[in-house]
């Protein structure tokens, strides 16, 4: 836990360094039509900087020595947090609906071990649910690949 | 005096569409409560996109309706899989979860979901009352006292959220930077975008709480392990009245944790404590205290009705102030903003209908709840029986949807991960992620109050004390900021050891 709490509060140390810095840049003092855009982001940037040290500080003294994720815990969160970035990354050419497909039909037959017959049938019918539910009901569009344009949408 | 307007508001609340409405968010809040990883914030984040093409009434009606059954769901898996689905069940789950076990899962289940009802009730009354006068007084706040008022929300999180004073105000502090990043809509200029023309549109708050809840949540839950084994529900219509017959015993019950909820639910972070404090002042003047933790009836009750009471009393300063009492507020602020509508005071002259229509709405909305609920509790219980690999996906990919839906961009899926896995580490780390959520939502309206209560000051601070509500107001706010500060001092003083820090709400 210290190293994670250390690393966080050093990271979030160095977002306030970078706020206060742009802040300066674009004034934190008073300009002719009350305070000037860097008022209000300079003084949130440095009480955090301070902050954060504090927290440092008092997870040099106190915190536990346990450890922030054990190997085995952190194998399950991989499992779902690699296949979701990988998802994202299809959907920028096939759509949401063709990733979230082959997302789930991933998912269940990888980590679920479900028959192919489920596989298929969950992994085609979920996607058109949804895709009736936001396009065809409430006319929210989401992002689109070739099979949708082949289909003619 | 709000009779006739109560009156109005039924005409609005009580059409067949509406009613429709409440009948589909509450199918869909309860399904939201179930599931792990989907609460009520993020449940009425994800399905905000929808309503924008709705009028604002019913759209509104929709979104409490989802927040009274994610209320109504967390008790399902508290009582039945002894799983606190939100952390305001955390208290339910002490004799919820025994009773269950003891095959008596259908007396549980029906006295939370009466408790729930009735400390609802009890809220949504005093909120019929004061909801008007608290807006007419309202109506005399100036920037000064609205900076106050904000100030003193977020020191309630600091003073009385429990855990690291230090870690809840630096998520308040990220909160307020996020908000502030992009356009400068006083100046006009571009600030904390360091060049990328991605960051110029700024962080919506809505991804941040689906990321965060949603996203975060799941990685969490999928850490633990999670396996869901069920307790028999037991439910039909012979227990339930059975049940009833018995809960009016507990009638000093139900009115202690009516009142405490109310009175602590109004402020940011409420609900959680005031559960607990519910459970241990009904454990404290119980005459069995020993059957407590083991399957008593009057600890469902109590923390239930303390729950609920608080849900609904966070209603009260989001419509008469235009400040959120939790997450799920906040997200409904947002929608008011969204559809076109003021948040504040002006709400009750500018736009009664839509006011008293909401009001209305968790009368019926409540009314319908308890009874959908009762009625279907083994069709929700069911959900949990859906395979993990089959529900992580899907909620996954609900969350992108609804991310994606705000400003139909991509980069806001990306956004919403990035906020998972900060919310995973945050959480790990007991950084509190409601104040994070409250700030970003709040940053613009607290900025602009800030900036103008300086410039009728001409830059001295001393206006937010000399002003006599603002200072009092203030001067509440500093108490709970010193409060952590003071609490250990003052329990040594006393001789009592420093307790552990409380749970918080998420």
């Amino acid at each position: 836990m210290r190293v994670a709490d250390l690393v966080t509060a050093a990271f979030l140390m160095l977002i306030g360094g970078a706020v206060i810095a742009d802040a300066v840049r674009i004034g934190i003092g008073w300009g002719t039509d009350g305070p000037k855009s860097g008022f209000f982001p300079f003084w949130l940037g440095l009480i955090m900087v301070l902050m954060c040290a504090a927290i440092a500080i008092q997870a040099l003294v106190r915190a536990s020595r346990r450890a922030f994720v054990s190997r085995a815990q952190l194998r399950p969160v991989l499992k779902v947090l690699w296949p979701a970035v990988a998802m994202v990354v299809v959907m920028q050419w096939l759509g949401l609906y063709v990733a979230a497909a082959f997302y789930t039909g991933f998912s269940m037959r990888w980590i679920g071990r479900h028959s192919w017959l489920a596989v298929a049938a969950v992994a085609v019918g979920f996607p058109l649910v949804t895709f009736f539910i936001f396009e065809k009901w409430f006319l929210v569009p989401m992002p689109k690949g070739p099979l949708e344009a082949w289909l003619g949408y | 005096m709000g009779l006739e307007n109560l009156l109005l508001g039924f005409q609005i609340a009580v059409t067949p569409f509406n009613l429709f409405i409440a009948v589909v968010g509450i199918t869909l809040g309860t399904i939201i409560g179930v599931l792990p990883g989907l609460g009520g914030a993020n449940g009425v984040a994800i399905l905000l996109p929808l309503t924008f093409t709705m009028p604002p009434t019913s759209a509104i009606i929709l979104l409490t309706s989802i927040y009274w059954g994610a209320l109504f769901g967390g008790a399902i898996t508290s009582i039945l899989f002894n799983i606190p689905g939100e952390p305001w069940s955390v208290a339910t789950t002490f004799d919820g979860y025994p009773l269950a076990k003891q095959g008596q899962g259908g007396q549980a289940l029906t006295a939370a979901f009466t408790s729930s009802f009735v400390g609802a009730f009890f809220s949504i009354v005093l909120i019929t009352f004061f909801a008007p006068l608290l807006a007419e007084l309202a109506l005399k706040f100036g920037p000064p006292e609205f900076f106050a008022i904000q100030f003193l929300t977020f020191s309630s999180f600091v003073g009385l959220g429990g855990g690291n004073p230090l870690k809840t105000l630096v998520s308040i502090l990220l909160g307020f930077i996020l908000a502030a990043v992009g356009l400068d809509i006083v100046t006009g200029q571009l600030r904390l975008t360091f060049g990328f023309v991605d960051l110029m549109k700024g962080f919506d708050f809505i991804v941040a709480v689906i990321g965060l809840f949603g996203i975060g949540e799941i990685l969490l839950s999928m850490e633990e392990g999670l396996s869901f084994r069920s307790a028999r529900t037991g439910m039909n219509l012979r227990v339930v009245l059975d049940t009833w017959k018995v809960l009016p015993r507990y009638a000093r019950t139900f009115v202690r944790g009516s009142v405490i909820g109310f009175w602590m639910g109004f402020k940011p972070g409420g609900a959680t404590p005031a559960s607990f404090m519910s459970y241990a002042f009904a454990k404290r003047f119980s005459k069995h205290p020993e059957r407590f933790g083991k399957g008593e009836l009057e600890g469902v009750v109590a923390p239930e009705t303390a729950a609920h009471a608080a849900g609904v009393a966070a209603m009260l300063p989001m419509i008469t102030l235009g400040i959120p009492g939790s997450p799920t507020a906040a997200v409904m602020l947002g929608g008011l903003i969204i559809w076109g509508l003021q948040p504040g005071p002006m709400l009750f002259k500018d736009n009664p209908d839509f006011v008293w229509g909401l009001i209305a709405s968790m009368y019926t909305g409540n009314i319908i709840g308890v009874l959908m609920v009762l009625a279907f509790v083994p069709l929700f219980a069911a959900i949990l029986k859906i395979p993990f690999a089959i529900l992580t996906p899907v909620i996954v990919v609900v969350c992108a949807v609804g991310s994606y839906a705000v400003h139909n961009s991509m980069i806001d899926i990306w956004y919403m991960l990035v906020f998972g896995v900060i919310g995973y580490v945050f959480k790990k780390l007991d950084y509190p992620l409601a104040p994070l959520v409250l700030a970003l939502v709040l940053g613009d309206l607290a900025e602009n109050a800030l900036r103008q209560s300086l410039i009728m000051s001409q830059g001295s601070l001393a206006i937010f004390v000399t002003r006599p509500i603002a200072g009092a107001i203030t001067a509440l706010a500093v108490f709970f900021f010193v409060l952590p500060v003071l609490t250990p001092w003052w329990r040594r003083l006393r001789g009592r050891p420093v307790g552990a820090p409380a749970p918080r709400e998420t």
